[in-house]
């Protein structure tokens, strides 16, 4: 800790920090634009200058920038000297000289970072009485806005989208007064990150797109905290509605997930909460035609299915833990499926299981950004888990750090950082069967396919504890690789194992922790992090369940009266024939889904469920943690959560029917809000008992006050409806939370962190507010931990660590001349499923095509080949350098949705080059 | 002419080619390398340069010897260092390193030889000013024979220390005569200036030790080197060492460029060198050093033209190229064309250059154009305040595009009011 002045008064902070960083810790308003706290120190805007004196009898002092200045030890700052007044709102002044001043019409008014900062300077009178300079904008593609002439120069779009996410298309241009940030020509903004800018631009320059198509100000939103469900590393955002709308999704900060940054599908895949495939009311079939009915009749419906026979549940790894918990306590442990087959549900359990036994390290995505040497074993995480893949960038970044601390350059100090790291080497090595965007941040790539990865994994793990089992039949090459990583992994203070389910590949996700083990022997911090696809895949794992191949089995022998599926659609996990097979096989089918999925039409009966915008649930990330989201949205009725749905199923069945179910210890019929399912949950599987402090119960109150999920300044709701009707309606409420649904109740930056619905302080209205809700800058939040983890580090010591199962270890992969491997090409935008019902991300999804080993020996524009249940597909094919022989890339749920990988295949070309149509 | 006092241009004939390998030799050339690298050791050559008191002809006048002492002291074949000559001569006004790279190119590589062996430097790169398409040809035809001669490339004269040259044209903006915004330039980024520290002797070009030099200073290094510190301080007239190329430029009668005893008195360069004022001009002030400089007037023109005096006489001396007002010309005209100049080429890295600049241009235009108002003086000084300390801004651009006006509001005063109060240049209004 140092002790500085600031204004007279003694404050006291980190070392190590700037002084713009302990002038907004010790509270102080101290306007800046370029400095980021994730992004560093660079002093292009000039804003945060303060007066320094390098003494006690130093009467002038100098004007410095604060972000530019360590902080020491005794120093004496001013904010308040006049000169550095005067200063600040000159440089207000000076951005404003082509500013537009059109805030009335900017869709960044009222959340302003630009407009904060000009008030807390006091800037208020325009002496510029020229011409103002004006530039033409872009267009780039479905996410953002472009208003240039708002553009205030900060750099700090280029900074984020080059440097930290390494995107490769937007650059400045131009120089003087005419800089330009843009694309060197109109075009989507390609980077994964983009969406990032309308929250990184302090001003209106990159705004949310499909935000503005119903653009409403901020502060008649309801905001609610949420969790990101388009994939399964959990991170944190915020749901704001108006209307009983969704707007827009924002980045929520957990300092140990998310950060500052989410992935743009993450960002633009909430679309489907608003889609035309929105189901709003119950349906039953009636002559082969799904007719709305009301609930009470849906529910008679039900009761009638009973007889027919044994009721079995099939759940999701897309759907909330309480859903899944309530409709296993209905059918019983015996009648419920995971939703997944044995494939997936194999994978999953495995990761569980080897994370939960793993001696070392669980990094958090955070824990990752600090890693000195990571190796990727066979995933593509920049499909599959995009923010983790940003986060293994920072990774390969550690020696420019290092270098760094070496020099005594302030790793803040972020130019001058990156200078003196430019030619140090990246501790990141990535081994995939194709291509990834994580590659350029990469020391080496290695390109295997997956049983050739696993080999080179458990090779590693060899290299690294001569215990493990030796790979028969490697390669001297091969050889040569796993002595090169494993070096480097041995050598590593903080190394990192990540792998995944990409290729449904269990040899590969034992390879990774087989490594990570053998590390953990010497580096208790060796941590393995493996990803799982969907937003409750590790909740799935975690809770276990029949795999679909038994509820296959028993739908054949006649043994299912009744189905269940709850936000599961089929298709994606069985092939055509076998979906004919089930819905023959099975006399009664009950769908509950907030989205009409394939099979809606087929069910019998359909039960409209709450998005997970619009009720409050748990997930479980692929790190373990136990993460609640919030509604902003109270859906009409008769929508509601899934879990309410199957408890009315419960309170419908028949009294007869009981003995038919298996004996549980749970009355669903009893429950009255989310804290009583939480409770039973933790009952009956005990692992769960944790998930109760993922956030606080809905009889939490802050000074004996709910929490209001309104700004203070919101219209009042008379007018905010008075297009349809001036009368006033009370405010909705939700038995589940303790958020009020309006602008009244408490609201403070120490509020626990899983409860905060947006950032905004007095003078902070745009999301910069933050600082005032961290305990310090990029530190956790001052209202404590949002979520809570299931898996602990270290779960067992050494003498401890159970035996591994002997490894499967695969044999080589001989490629084939008749036949190719077909694996599975995971799209960033295009493979999962909801945010493919979202109009931004399908604008963003490339068409499907096949991609093939640009050095093999085809020439053809379309290749024809024969999928098992869906027959011959035509694709267009995509020549692809440095693919293994002998395998081909078909992207994933694109195609086939259900095409469970890797298969071999025998392609046929359709179309010759040069052969046009 | 002769080498004793003209050690810069002694082998300079106008409108001759440069002397070749041979020539230079016979002409002295090439025995500085040859002491350097048979008989000193790096420390003794950066000893040497540090007492001759030799400050870099750039502009802002800092201690060669000093400068290259920062340098990590590694091996060359140790560490990985670059020795960058800045020929990016972009200041209005400034045309003297010019004349030593068209006039004897050699003289440069053998400077960049010695200042390369004391600082350990195994590679050598010429920033060019893009135009510069003489300048261009015969610095790469001097580096060719250099290079054929074995006076570049690996272990020279045996000695053990390896280094080449390698030249780069510019793609043409003054700000690239920063020497942190010309590193980045080299890189193949946007030329903006760098935050120091970390100094380019520690972390340059790539991250490594890197010292950029100007093309006059490199220069002086071979004759430092032969006749030693003593000889080259005795050359001065005042506290500084050695020649300095000066020049002059407006209405005179020979405009030109000049080595002389560095402090030889302003009015002895303006009368018995340029020959004085045009007939029909009278001298109304001037820039002493280059487009950054401030304006000093008549009284001034006393001075002793070495880095001292002139900031005592409130200017600096800059690159030592003066700039001649006379009484027929505008002053607000021309530091408008100066302000036009600085806006344009600012980087567009920090907000009061960026902006600022371009504002004071259009206030500046203003004026001349007869809508300016009495506000705008007011305006024009606040500027002048704000951007003219240095530390403000990110860099020293707008800190010396400030220097002529904030010289100017004070000794055009009335001139600065008659445009406001005559709706525009009166000067114009006469002609």
């Amino acid at each position: 800790m140092v002790t500085f002045q600031l204004d007279g008064l003694q404050c006291s902070t980190r070392a190590d920090i700037n002084l713009l960083q302990a002038c907004l810790e010790a509270g102080a308003n101290l306007p800046y634009f370029c400095w980021h706290p994730e992004l560093g120190s660079v002093g292009a805007c000039r804003q945060c200058a303060i007066k320094q004196f390098s003494g006690p009898d130093d009467k002038t002092g100098r004007i410095v920038m604060a972000c530019m200045t360590p902080v020491t030890e005794g120093t004496r700052v001013s904010i308040d000297d006049a000169e550095a007044k005067e200063f600040r709102e000159g440089v207000i002044e000076w951005m404003m000289v082509n500013h537009p001043h059109d805030c009335p019409v900017c869709p960044e008014g009222g959340e302003c970072h630009l407009q904060d900062m000009t008030v807390m300077t006091g800037h208020n009178t325009r002496r510029y009485r020229f011409t103002k300079r004006t530039h033409r904008n872009q267009d780039l593609g479905p996410f953002l806005n472009h208003e240039m002439n708002r553009c205030i120069a900060c750099y700090r779009c280029v900074r984020f989208y080059k440097d930290y996410a390494g995107g490769e298309d937007l650059a400045v241009l131009g120089a003087h007064d005419n800089v330009y940030f843009g694309r060197s020509e109109d075009g989507t903004l390609e980077n994964a990150f983009s969406g990032n800018l309308a929250e990184i631009c302090p001003t209106g320059v990159f705004t949310d797109k499909p935000f503005s198509e119903t653009y409403t100000r901020k502060w008649d939103m309801r905001g609610a905290p949420s969790v990101c469900v388009h994939c399964g590393v959990g991170c944190n955002t915020f749901v704001n509605a108006r209307d009983e709308k969704v707007r827009r999704l924002l980045n929520r900060y957990n300092d140990e997930v998310n950060r500052y940054a989410l992935c743009d599908r993450g960002r633009f895949g909430h679309g489907f909460v608003n889609a035309p495939s929105r189901l709003h009311t119950p349906l039953c079939l009636s002559e082969e035609q799904p007719t709305p009915v009301p609930t009470q009749s849906a529910m008679a419906q039900f009761a009638r299915m009973v007889a027919s026979g044994p009721i079995v549940g099939i759940a999701s790894s897309r759907a909330s833990l309480e859903a899944c918990f309530s409709l296993q306590c209905l059918v019983g442990r015996e009648q419920f499926s995971t939703g997944q087959t044995q494939q997936e549900q194999t994978c999953a359990e495995l990761a569980y299981t080897l994370l939960r036994d793993h001696p070392g390290s669980i990094p958090t995505l955070h824990d990752m950004e600090s890693a000195d040497a990571v190796l990727v074993l066979g995933e593509d995480v920049s499909a599959t888990a995009p923010r983790l893949a940003l986060a293994l960038r920072q990774a390969g970044r550690q020696n420019s750090f290092l270098a760094a601390d070496a020099a005594k350059v302030p790793r803040w100090m972020d130019a001058a950082v990156r200078t003196i790291g430019s030619e140090t080497l990246s501790s990141l090595f990535i081994v995939t069967p194709a291509p990834t965007d994580l590659d350029k941040s990469a020391e080496e790539t290695f390109r295997a396919v997956p049983d050739n990865a696993a080999r080179l994994g458990f090779a590693i793990a060899h290299q690294l504890d001569p215990t493990a089992p030796a790979v028969p039949d490697l390669t001297p090459f091969e050889a040569e690789q796993a002595n090169r990583i494993a070096t480097a992994l041995g050598a590593a203070k903080k190394p990192l194992i990540v792998s995944g389910m990409q290729y449904g590949s269990p040899a590969l996700i034992q390879a990774a922790a087989r490594i990570a083990r053998s590390l953990a022997q010497n580096t208790p911090d060796a941590g393995l992090s493996l990803v799982m696809p969907d937003c409750n895949s590790m909740g799935m794992a975690m809770m276990g369940g029949l795999p679909l191949e038994t509820v296959m089995m028993r739908a054949r022998a006649g043994a299912i009266g009744t189905l269940i599926i709850v936000e599961n659609d089929l298709t994606r996990h069985l092939d055509p024939p076998e979906i004919v097979e089930l819905l023959e096989a099975v006399p009664n089918i009950v769908l509950i889904d907030h989205t009409a999925t394939a099979l809606w039409q087929n069910a019998n009966l359909v039960l409209p469920a709450a998005a997970f915008t619009e009720y409050a649930g748990t997930l479980i990330s692929q790190e373990g943690r136990a993460q609640r989201f919030f509604p902003a949205v109270f859906p009409l009725s008769p929508i509601q959560a899934s879990w309410r749905w199957v408890q009315e199923l419960a309170r419908a069945l028949p009294p007869s029917a009981e003995p038919q179910l298996a004996p549980h210890r749970t009355d669903i019929t009893a429950w009255q809000n989310l804290d009583d399912v939480l409770a039973a949950l933790g009952t009956e599987i005990p692992i769960f008992a944790g998930i109760i402090k993922a956030a606080p119960d809905a009889a939490y109150r802050l000074n004996g006050q709910k929490l209001r999920s309104q700004t203070y300044r919101a219209s009042g709701r008379t007018v905010i409806r008075s297009y349809i009707s001036v009368r006033d309606q009370p405010p909705p409420t939700n038995p589940d939370t303790p958020f009020s649904s309006s602008m009244e109740g408490a609201y403070q930056p120490d509020m626990p962190a899983a409860l905060v619905p947006s950032f905004h302080a007095p003078a902070w209205n745009s999301v910069q507010a933050l600082n005032r809700f961290q305990q310090e800058i990029g530190g956790p939040l001052r209202g404590g931990e949002a979520g809570i983890r299931l898996l602990a580090n270290h779960a067992l010591k050494n003498g401890q660590t159970e035996q591994l199962p002997a490894p499967d270890i695969p044999p080589p992969f001989t490629p084939q001349s008749d036949t190719v491997l077909l694996l599975p090409d995971v799209r960033l935008f295009g493979s999962e499923e909801l945010s493919m019902l979202s109009p931004p991300v399908v604008a963003r999804a490339p068409p499907a095509n096949l991609r093939l080993p640009a050095h093999g020996t085809a020439t053809a524009s379309h290749i024809t080949f024969h999928l098992e249940g869906y027959g011959p597909q035509t694709l267009p094919v995509q020549l692809v350098a440095d693919l293994p022989d002998g395998i081909a890339l078909c992207p994933a749920h694109m195609v086939a949705p259900a095409f469970s990988f890797p298969r071999l295949a025998r392609l046929t070309a359709t179309r010759a080059e040069g052969d046009g149509s | 002419m002769t080498a004793a006092t003209h050690p810069l241009t002694a082998m300079i004939t106008p409108a001759a080619p440069p002397p070749d390998c041979a020539a230079y030799e016979q002409a002295g050339g090439w025995q500085a390398a040859r002491k350097a690298l048979k008989i000193l050791a790096p420390a003794e050559v950066i000893d040497m340069v540090t007492r001759s008191k030799l400050r870099g002809r750039g502009g802002a006048g800092f201690a060669t010897g000093q400068k290259w002492s920062f340098v990590p002291k590694n091996a060359a074949s140790e560490r990985r260092k670059y020795l960058v000559a800045n020929a990016d001569e972009m200041e209005p006004g400034t045309f003297k390193d010019r004349w030593l790279l068209e006039g004897n190119p050699l003289q440069l590589v053998e400077g960049m030889i010695l200042a390369a062996y004391a600082i350990q430097a195994g590679h050598g790169i010429v920033f060019l000013r893009g135009e510069y398409h003489l300048p261009r040809k015969r610095l790469t035809d001097a580096i060719e024979e250099a290079r054929q001669k074995g006076w570049l490339g690996e272990n020279i004269l045996g000695s053990g220390f390896s280094f080449d040259i390698h030249l780069h044209s510019s793609a043409g903006r003054y700000i690239c005569g920063e020497e942190t915004a010309l590193i980045t330039a080299l890189e193949g980024k946007r030329a903006t200036p760098r935050s120091k520290p970390p100094f380019p002797q520690f972390s340059g070009l790539w991250g490594a030790s890197t010292v950029v030099n100007n093309v006059e200073t490199l220069c002086n290094l071979p004759h430092i080197v032969t006749n030693g510190p003593e000889w080259f301080l005795s050359l001065g007239m005042g506290a500084d060492g050695g020649t300095k190329l000066y020049g002059v430029s407006g209405r005179v009668r020979r405009p030109g460029a000049w080595e002389l005893p560095i402090g030889t008195p302003l009015r002895q360069i303006i009368e018995d060198h340029a020959g004085g004022m045009l007939p029909g001009y009278s001298l109304r002030a001037l820039l002493p050093g280059g487009a950054s400089t401030a304006f000093l007037d008549e009284s001034a023109l006393d001075v002793a033209m070495d880095y001292g005096s002139v900031e005592k006489a409130g200017s600096r001396l800059g690159t030592g190229t003066a700039i001649i007002l006379d009484d027929r010309t505008c002053p607000i005209g021309m530091i408008l064309n100066l302000e036009h100049f600085f806006a344009q080429e600012s980087c567009g890295w920090c907000t009061p250059c960026r902006d600022g600049l371009p504002w004071v241009e259009r206030l500046l235009g203003a004026l001349e154009e007869g809508t300016g108002e009495s506000e705008d003086l007011e305006e024009l000084a606040r500027h002048a305040r704000m951007l003219g300390t240095p530390g403000r801004t990110f860099c020293a651009h707008a800190p010396g595009a400030m220097a002529p006006l904030a010289s100017g509001l004070k000794l055009f005063a009335d001139d600065f009011s008659a445009h406001i109060s005559q709706r525009g240049c009166p000067l114009r209004h006469a002609a």
